[in-house]
């Protein structure tokens, strides 16, 4: 029987090279006797000096003077990682385990991660009781401030954990306080930060540090932010458990803010609401409504696009972010109208800034045609969508919605009077003559809106973004091109 | 006006702050101080600092810049109408509070928000002003949630993102009428687009794709939140859910928080008596994740009526609902089968799948897997184990529900 005795402080790289050690030497799971004991009575100490800096996980795929590969195990990364963490749960017997499941593991005896074996189940459960320790000794770690030596400020905490954590859980003090000295003191071990080293001492004398004057503002803080309409002791302390009070300075309000919830409520209760509003509200009230007032729009287009932000002539209003209403000169010669605004367009509050107009803005540049002296809207003024996670999936407008905005779309051409008008796909097509069929034969043609403006039938340029095939899209691009070339021809 | 002192403000400006829910200081950028230049670190999980008696946790310095306010939202304790006591910090005082109550490890980092003052840019240039100060003079890298004001100007709102890790607009209300009605001062129109507005910033600021491929926002990394308040009108379960899916599709949300209107002192007249149960907010937290994270749509959740089972969790009503979906084999079911069965989370479907390769799944391995077996012993078949009549049995319901309690008799 070999016995194994780890120090206090750095048990597990001390356990680390006495696994390693032992499994070289062949030595079977149950040859071994662990404990943990004096600090510095590291049997296997061997080559590495105490208070060196925790080597990484990846230890034992490294090769070692002295062992030869055929002995050395082999393990994955994330079981080295869990069994370490492991390690630092107050279970006597989980240095034994460990080697146990190092030796099993690389054997092939058993998976890792697979839960039907005990000593994997332990292992990982061990594992997570020890996160948790850690988590919430990172969390109720409470410093107090303590005269320091340079120009650094220095704090002082005394802690309580469950399990042996604290190597393991202070490193988040170092990343997190860099700039500042600090101990934090736990029965056992403490860890010092001194100008940005972070070492590990036995605890010589338990001591807790004194009261600093914050400490009070943050029981202020404690004590307001609780709502004692909704008490819910229990949810309280399933998170922040009783066994963690005694160093938490905030803890002792606790019974006194649960006796008086109730009272507090029933006084809310009791308290009708004030029957006149205090004078200073009205006029508070005056202040915030001239505040608010919109300055009225100087022209006619600002004013037709203010109405058409208001509109809810239909459903589409409720789920939009905001009504895209066209833009362009006022007595634009040429008026695009595509179907209706996407998700881009949608968020910024403006036609064509999505991927189908970047293709339209492309095409109409190569064609010659300048978009920037054209009036761009859409037959229908708000975005229709479906919600799909995070993502809106386009919906075309049926024809009620189309006719409810034709109102908007008639509008906005007796304002502009354009001499051609570009439909862009079937549904703009539709809202310009009266006839959304049939397409694909129109396409190219100039047909008459009723009140007797030539419309340029042709496609929506999304459906240019949807040919898989790309000869095909080339193709069409081609096509679209020259249509928007026909209609750079018509107004020039 | 009396001098308060910064213990008075603190006291009155933190619990005008607690009735907004949104505590979340995960997620974002990662950041420490190991260079021993600044001080704070941020990144990963957040972490709950304390727990008050009422089963919230306190992870941010949750406070108001001032609870003055020109509006008169009913459901608001800070209306302009209220009778509340008032205070206003400076910008230094937040900046204090924030950094010693840091340094101690009471919290992951600030929540500032803020009645309306003179006007809404005014307001909003205080904020960013205090959110500059602690960035750049105390070198702080911890957690900032600044709250932004929907008609505030666009420069404000690009530097209000730029500081902080978090921005968050109110939607408040489930309808747009019931905003009009109760919080006459804003527009739901002004407040989608303020959202619509970040989301845009957001994806201008994401830079080259790190070594996992992911392009991460610099602008605000830690996304925008909303709340909506519940049980103030009479919206229903499945309106405030609808809204909800629509937020996260269309701003990209990374949550939206449900707070059950609480009582407050000096109420308005527009306001109910009764708060609803606080079981309807915790409901309605079930059915948003069952909306994200399983699979689940809008229409699915809640019966008839529109309105959650408070009794049941949304998963097991739908699966009661919908027995002859079930049972579902634990060797053979699909992932989003498996997500549906009541008692599986997210987690256990990706060990049983993964458990699949190795071996056919007994029912003995599923509790070490992390399934509530209680809840999905109905609804699975796995290697030894088969529910046989359970799933038809006309008490099935009566296993999940509380056992109905007899009214008591004085």
């Amino acid at each position: 029987m070999r016995a194994v005795v780890l120090p206090e402080v750095e048990t597990v790289p001390a356990w680390r090279r006495a696994a390693r050690a032992l499994a070289a030497e062949g030595v079977p799971a149950d040859a071994v006797l662990w404990s943990v004991g004096e600090a510095t009575a590291d049997l296997f100490a061997g080559g590495e000096q105490a208070g060196a800096p925790p080597r990484t996980p990846g230890y034992l795929d490294q090769e070692e003077g002295g062992t030869s590969r055929a002995a050395r195990p082999r393990l994955p990364r994330a079981a080295i990682d869990t069994i370490e963490s492991a390690l630092c749960h107050s279970d006597p017997e989980r240095f034994a385990r460990a080697y146990r499941l190092v030796l099993r593991l690389s054997s092939g005896a058993v998976a890792w991660g697979d839960r039907s074996d005990r000593d994997v189940r332990t292992v990982l459960a061990h594992a997570k009781a020890v996160g948790r320790d850690i988590h919430k000794m990172h969390a109720f770690v409470r410093f107090r401030e303590v005269p320091g030596g340079g120009t650094r400020r220095a704090f002082a905490a005394w802690f309580e954990p469950e399990h042996p954590c604290v190597e393991r859980a202070t490193p988040f003090f170092a990343r997190r306080f860099g700039d500042m000295d600090w101990v934090i003191a736990t029965p056992r071990v403490t860890a010092r930060f001194e100008a940005g080293a972070l070492r590990f001492e036995a605890t010589r004398a338990g001591m807790r540090p004194p009261e600093d004057a914050t400490e009070e503002l943050w029981r202020t803080y404690y004590a307001s932010i609780f709502n004692p309409a909704r008490v819910m002791v229990k949810a309280m302390c399933a998170e922040m458990p009783r066994k963690y009070w005694k160093n938490l300075p905030e803890a002792a309000l606790i019974p006194e803010l649960v006796r008086g919830a109730e009272t507090r409520v029933r006084a809310m209760a009791a308290a009708a609401p004030a029957p006149v509003a205090p004078p200073r509200a009205e006029k508070l009230r005056a202040a915030a409504r001239a505040l608010l007032a919109e300055a009225e729009p100087v022209d006619a287009a600002g004013r037709l696009a203010r109405e058409i932000g208001a509109c809810a002539r239909c459903g589409l209003c409720g789920p939009a972010t905001q009504a895209v209403p066209g833009e362009g000169p006022a007595h634009a010669a040429l008026m695009v109208v595509g179907e209706q605004p996407g998700d881009r367009e949608d968020l910024a509050g403006r036609p064509f800034v999505g991927p189908a107009g970047q293709v339209l803005r492309a095409e109409a540049a190569q064609a010659g045609l300048d978009l920037g002296a054209a009036w761009l809207t859409n037959a229908v003024k708000h975005f229709k969508f479906a919600p799909r996670g995070k993502r809106r999936i386009h919906q075309r407008p049926d024809a009620g919605e189309v006719e409810a905005c034709r109102w908007w779309l008639d509008l906005e051409r007796a304002l502009v009077r354009p001499r051609l008008a570009v439909a862009l796909g079937a549904t703009a097509a539709g809202a310009l003559t009266g006839r959304g069929g049939d397409l694909l034969r129109r396409r190219g043609g100039i047909e008459a809106a009723p009140d007797g403006t030539p419309v340029l039938v042709t496609v929506h340029p999304s459906r240019l973004l949807r040919l898989p095939d790309r000869a095909r899209a080339e193709e069409e691009r081609a096509r679209f091109r020259e249509d928007l070339a026909r209609a750079a021809r018509a107004v020039a | 006006m009396v001098k308060r002192t910064l213990a008075e403000k603190l006291a009155i400006l933190s619990d005008a702050a607690k009735y907004d829910a949104s505590c979340a200081s995960s997620g974002g950028e990662r950041r420490d101080s190991r260079d021993g230049k600044g001080l704070g670190s941020s990144g990963g999980s957040g972490i709950c600092h304390a727990y008050a008696p009422d089963g919230r946790c306190i992870s941010l310095l949750k406070i108001l810049m001032t609870n003055f306010c020109i509006y008169e939202c009913a459901y608001c304790i800070n209306r302009a109408s209220s009778r509340v006591e008032r205070a206003r910090f400076s910008v230094e005082e937040v900046v204090r509070l924030t950094v010693e109550f840091y340094r101690r490890n009471y919290i992951e980092g600030l929540f500032l928000s803020s009645g309306i003052i003179r006007s809404p840019d005014d307001t909003m240039a205080d904020m960013v002003r205090i959110a500059r100060t602690l960035r750049e003079v105390e070198g702080f890298r911890g957690y900032i949630h600044l709250k932004t004001i929907p008609s505030a100007s666009r420069e404000l709102i690009d530097e209000a993102g730029r500081w902080a890790d978090r921005l968050s607009i109110n939607v408040e209300m489930p309808t747009e009428a019931s905003l009009a009605d109760y919080a006459p001062e804003k527009s739901a129109q002004g407040i989608r687009k303020a959202m619509a507005e970040v989301r845009l910033r957001r994806e201008a600021s994401r830079e080259g794709p790190t070594f996992r491929g992911k392009r991460p926002a610099r602008f605000a990394p830690a996304g925008q939140s909303t709340q909506v308040i519940v049980g103030a009108d009479a919206a229903c379960d499945r309106t405030i859910l609808t809204q909800s899916s629509t937020l996260y599709a269309s701003y990209g949300l990374s949550r939206v928080y449900y707070s059950a209107f609480s009582p407050i002192p000096d109420p308005a007249k527009a306001l109910p008596l009764k708060p609803p149960p606080l079981m309807r907010e915790h409901r309605l937290y079930q059915a948003d994740w069952l909306l994200r994270f399983y699979g689940f749509g809008v229409e699915e959740i809640g019966g008839s009526s529109g309105m959650l089972d408070l009794d049941i969790d949304p998963k097991t009503a739908w699966a009661l609902r919908h027995r002859e979906r079930f049972p579902v084999d634990v060797n053979r079911g699909s992932r989003e089968e498996l997500l549906r069965v009541p008692g599986f989370g997210t987690k256990t479907v990706g060990r049983i799948l993964a458990a699949r390769r190795r071996g056919a799944v007994r029912y003995e391995h599923l509790k070490a897997m992390g399934a509530v077996l209680k809840k999905a012993q109905a609804f699975i078949v796995a290697g030894g184990w088969s529910p046989h009549g359970l799933l038809e049995a006309e008490r099935l319901r009566a296993r999940f529900a509380p056992a109905p309690e007899q009214l008591a008799l004085f």
